[in-house]
């Protein structure tokens, strides 16, 4: 294992606590974009609420991050990290590895959409996609699994997958996360994973707007196990494997945060089911609820597919159509209850 | 007669290496086939060792193998078999026998060695090919003029017409693509051609385009069911084939296979893989490619970059072909034994149409006489991770900018390391990038058109009939109206041209013009040969098909491109 420092691009609350598990093992260097926070986070050793460990460097030159690390995280919202690769990309070099951390799909449309336009799974890209469309590395992976980002920060028992086709970059991740109270499992079925910690969104946003609603945990138990079912039709046809949905970055994760209120999906649920609209609660919130964005994507998707993912049709009605939160629930409520499990 | 692709010239090109013959890696390798069969040996031995590590793992690979090929013969007898093969496997046996009775751990590891280096050594030199300069002069010289002489004389009229040079090989055969840069390549490194399959014909159609182009003589793989007919035996054997037994699935041979091509690609012999492994069953442009072969470009590629010293890492060039045919000769019983096997039917047995050489002769005669023309597509040379490379040899990332290959091979951006899995993955990478590149320079004829967009149509009408059931038709249910046939027919037209714009296919010229015309000449030219017509007008000017079969064999060379869904 190489020595040299490992890069974390991204200062959100998700990109500081990883850069804060991995500076336990290794010198990390941290990217911010924005120069001003970058002299705000050097000077108050405090990023997204978090304190920094000493072995963190904080920088905003990405040519930085690439010439001195081998081992680089992106953190950043999916609907910014198309644009941060075609930054990144001019440094990067077939030797580097990139482990992801960000659960949301990347849309590529083209500008000018004929009448016929049909968004269809080649416009819809996962960020280990992305990164191998936008730069030559082709030693990807990506970090998944139940990992709250103000949990992780605590120091409590927790875990997380690492996924990747290469064993050599599973084993990377390992060395550099691995701690005391921190536990990393190895997954080769990178798009499964990542599509896990993608339609897990969906189902916690679901899931806020039940206790918004005051719905109790019988129906959370409903929602969980068959958001699982859904997950798990999802990922099958956009290409994941069965397997990886019922692991650590399937259920492990779906529990995490259709369970938590430090889960920013289930925030946004919440306040949507208390009555405010989808631009209030967005508003209301520090960083981006990567769910919103999968409802749509997904949606759109599964409409010219001709798939019918019920959780999903609802909530996209409630976000984006001016269904109420309490109507929702009540439709999904009418759906004749079919097979419990028939794809194992 | 057909007219001309625009990006087709009719040149005829120097030797690459213009110290001839005996500068070619091919001509060196077999100088020194003594030593290489025991380097490949060598080599063999230690990868077998390693995925046998244990006394008893390796004596039950030799077990395995015994016991298989005892099957094989028994089963599956070929003429090319050496006499005392069964003898040989016999003397074996025993040897495990006595090994069994032995008890002294050293003795009983000795004869292990012993067996094992047997073994390898046989196939070694089995698998090794015989490259003559004299034979591979006099095999190229009886093609290009033989066969200049029999296009001569069916196109050109009038006594002397068979002396006449009017016409030569490349009127046959058009090359077109990267023609000038595969040249360039050849000098600079290792080039590691993959052509698909879809006829026997296809390694002689190969080995001439290599010499028309001026290249050195490239070693390939030919299956050794090939060499069960003396004549083809003969060719291939000097034009610089190496033989592969697809019936021996047994892991000593199969190293010893990938131990054989890696160390001729890393002595510099330019190499050719056939990816897909066999001719393509279903028609189709092949999907799945074998990997073994594959996997040995990368593995040389690193080694070289390993050793690199002045030789400063040679690179290895993956260049993808495609052959494209209006007519291939196997086509009913290759697409026969496709719907047998994806019907779950177990076991068939190979009618081969290239049984005879009088057949071969028959057809090569029929083929060089009438019409029909095929086009080879040389694709764009990439590095063995699939990025492209130019003229010079250095790669590119789609944004233009270098890349140092060596770096895809290194641990901690340094050091050039060894991990299998990672090169495994390599290897997986690289086929997808040679299907890309095979759908790219697929060359679309009107014939693959009209047999696409005839099968289609049928399947859309019939939609609730499954394949098998469809083929069931009988043929005075299998009617389409011309009208109905025109207009879906210039919906794909439209869609391929489009396609062909943003460089996603190729496409004949005969592909332009009038659509009634280039209706036509698919007709004239889908399938000319065959007894039963895939596709033709009946006497009421519409369509109909004479053998669904064969209609659905070169319908299937254009799945893949999503062209289904502009049939109405």
């Amino acid at each position: 294992m190489s020595n040299s420092k490992v890069g974390v691009i991204g200062a959100g609350s998700f990109g500081t606590a990883v850069a804060n598990k991995l500076a336990n093992n290794r010198d990390v260097i941290l990217y911010a974009r924005n120069s001003e926070s970058v002299e705000r986070i050097r000077s108050e050793r405090k990023s997204a609420g978090q304190e920094l460990h000493e072995s963190i460097q904080i920088t905003n030159d990405l040519e930085e991050v690439a010439k001195k690390c081998n081992v680089i995280f992106p953190v950043v919202p999916s609907s910014n990290f198309r644009k941060m690769m075609i930054d990144l990309a001019p440094y990067l070099r077939p030797y580097h590895m990139l482990i992801h951390g960000t659960k949301g799909l990347d849309l590529k449309t083209p500008k000018k959409k004929g009448p016929d336009f049909e968004l269809d799974r080649n416009h819809v890209f996962t960020m280990s996609e992305v990164i191998k469309q936008e730069s030559v590395v082709v030693r990807v992976g990506c970090m998944a699994g139940p990992n709250l980002a103000s949990e992780l920060a605590t120091g409590h028992p927790a875990a997380t997958v690492i996924a990747s086709p290469f064993t050599e970059v599973i084993n990377e991740g390992k060395a550099l996360l691995r701690s005391e109270n921190f536990q990393v499992y190895g997954n080769t079925d990178l798009r499964g994973v990542e599509l896990c910690g993608v339609l897990k969104n969906i189902i916690a946003i679901a899931s806020g707007i039940l206790s918004g609603l005051d719905l109790g945990e019988n129906s959370r138990g409903l929602l969980v196990s068959r958001g699982l079912v859904e997950m798990i039709y999802l990922g099958q046809a956009l290409g994941g494997e069965i397997s990886s949905f019922i692991g650590l970055a399937g259920v492990g994760d779906l529990v995490a945060t259709t369970t938590s209120s430090n889960s920013r999906n289930y925030t946004l649920g919440y306040k949507i089911a208390k009555g405010k609209d989808l631009k209030t609660a967005m508003d209301e919130m520090d960083e981006v609820a990567e769910g919103i964005n999968t409802i749509k994507t997904v949606k759109n998707l599964c409409d010219s597919q001709g798939l019918k993912p019920v959780i999903t049709e609802i909530l996209y009605r409630i976000l984006f159509e001016g269904l109420s939160a309490q109507d929702g629930v009540s439709q999904l409520m009418r759906y004749q209850g079919n097979i419990d499990i028939d794809f194992l | 007669m057909d007219k001309i692709s625009p990006d087709y010239v009719k040149k005829r090109y120097k030797q690459v290496l213009p110290g001839g013959i005996n500068e070619w890696p091919v001509v060196n390798f077999s100088r020194n086939r003594e030593r290489i069969v025991r380097e490949v040996a060598e080599e063999s031995i230690k990868q077998i060792r390693k995925l046998a590590p244990t006394r008893e793992a390796l004596i039950e690979e030799i077990e395995t193998t015994v016991f298989r090929e005892k099957l094989r013969i028994k089963r599956n007898p070929w003429a090319v078999d050496p006499e005392d093969e069964g003898k040989f496997l016999s003397r074996i046996k025993a040897s495990l026998l006595d090994i069994s009775q032995m008890e002294d751990h050293e003795a009983i590891d000795e004869a292990l060695d012993d067996i094992l280096e047997e073994m390898v050594i046989r196939y070694s030199d089995e698998i090794a090919g015989n490259f003559k300069k004299s034979r591979y002069r006099m095999v190229r010289r009886l093609i290009t003029f033989g066969f200049a002489r029999l296009l001569n004389a069916s196109r050109v009229r009038g006594i002397g017409s068979i002396f006449s040079s009017q016409y030569t090989m490349q009127d046959k055969i058009h090359i077109t693509g990267e023609v000038e840069e595969l040249r360039e390549l050849t000098k600079k490194g290792t080039i590691i051609m993959v052509p698909t399959h879809f006829s026997n014909l296809d390694s002689i159609l190969i080995g001439w385009v290599i010499s028309a182009l001026g290249l050195p003589a490239f070693i390939y793989g030919a299956g050794l069911n090939l060499f069960n007919i003396r004549i083809v035996a003969y060719f291939i054997n000097s034009l610089g084939a190496y033989k592969v037994d697809r019936r021996k699935k047994n892991l000593i041979y199969l190293e010893t296979l990938k131990a054989h091509s890696r160390i001729a690609i890393q002595l510099g012999c330019h190499s050719l893989f056939f990816p897909g492994g066999t001719r393509s069953r279903s028609g189709k442009i092949e999907k799945r490619l074998k990997l073994g072969l594959l996997s040995t470009a990368i593995e040389a590629q690193r080694l070289n970059f390993e050793k690199e010293s002045e030789e400063s890492g040679k690179k290895v060039f993956i260049v993808p072909v495609t052959l494209n045919y209006n007519f291939v000769l196997e086509a009913p019983s290759l697409i026969r034994q496709y719907l047998r096997l994806q019907g779950q039917e177990r076991y068939y047995t190979e009618n081969d149409e290239y049984s005879t050489s009088y057949k071969i002769a028959a057809f090569l005669i029929k083929f060089f006489t009438k019409g029909s023309d095929i086009s080879v597509s040389i694709g764009k040379a990439m590095d063995v991770l699939g990025n492209y490379v130019d003229q010079e040899g250095n790669s590119y990332d789609k944004s233009g900018r270098l890349i140092d290959t060596k770096e895809y091979f290194t641990q901690d951006g340094s050091i050039v390391s060894h991990n299998q899995q990672r090169e495994d993955e390599y290897t997986r990478m690289l086929s997808e990038k040679i299907v890309d590149e095979f759908h790219r320079i697929n060359k679309v004829f009107p014939s693959h058109l009209v047999a696409f967009c005839g099968f289609v149509i049928l399947q859309k009408k019939f939609r609730k009939l499954d394949l098998y059931n469809l083929m069931r038709l009988p043929e005075d249910e299998l009617i389409i109206p011309y009208e109905e046939f025109y207009s879906t027919f210039q919906n794909l037209l439209n869609r391929v041209h489009k396609m062909y714009n943003k460089g996603k296919v190729s496409i004949s010229p005969s592909l332009t013009g009038d659509p009634d015309e280039i209706i036509r000449q698919g007709l004239k030219n889908v399938g000319m040969y065959h007894a039963k017509r895939p596709l033709l007008i009946n006497k009421q000017g519409d369509l109909t098909t004479q053998d669904i079969n064969l209609l659905f064999y070169y319908h299937n060379r254009l799945v893949g491109y999503n062209l289904e869904q502009y049939v109405e």
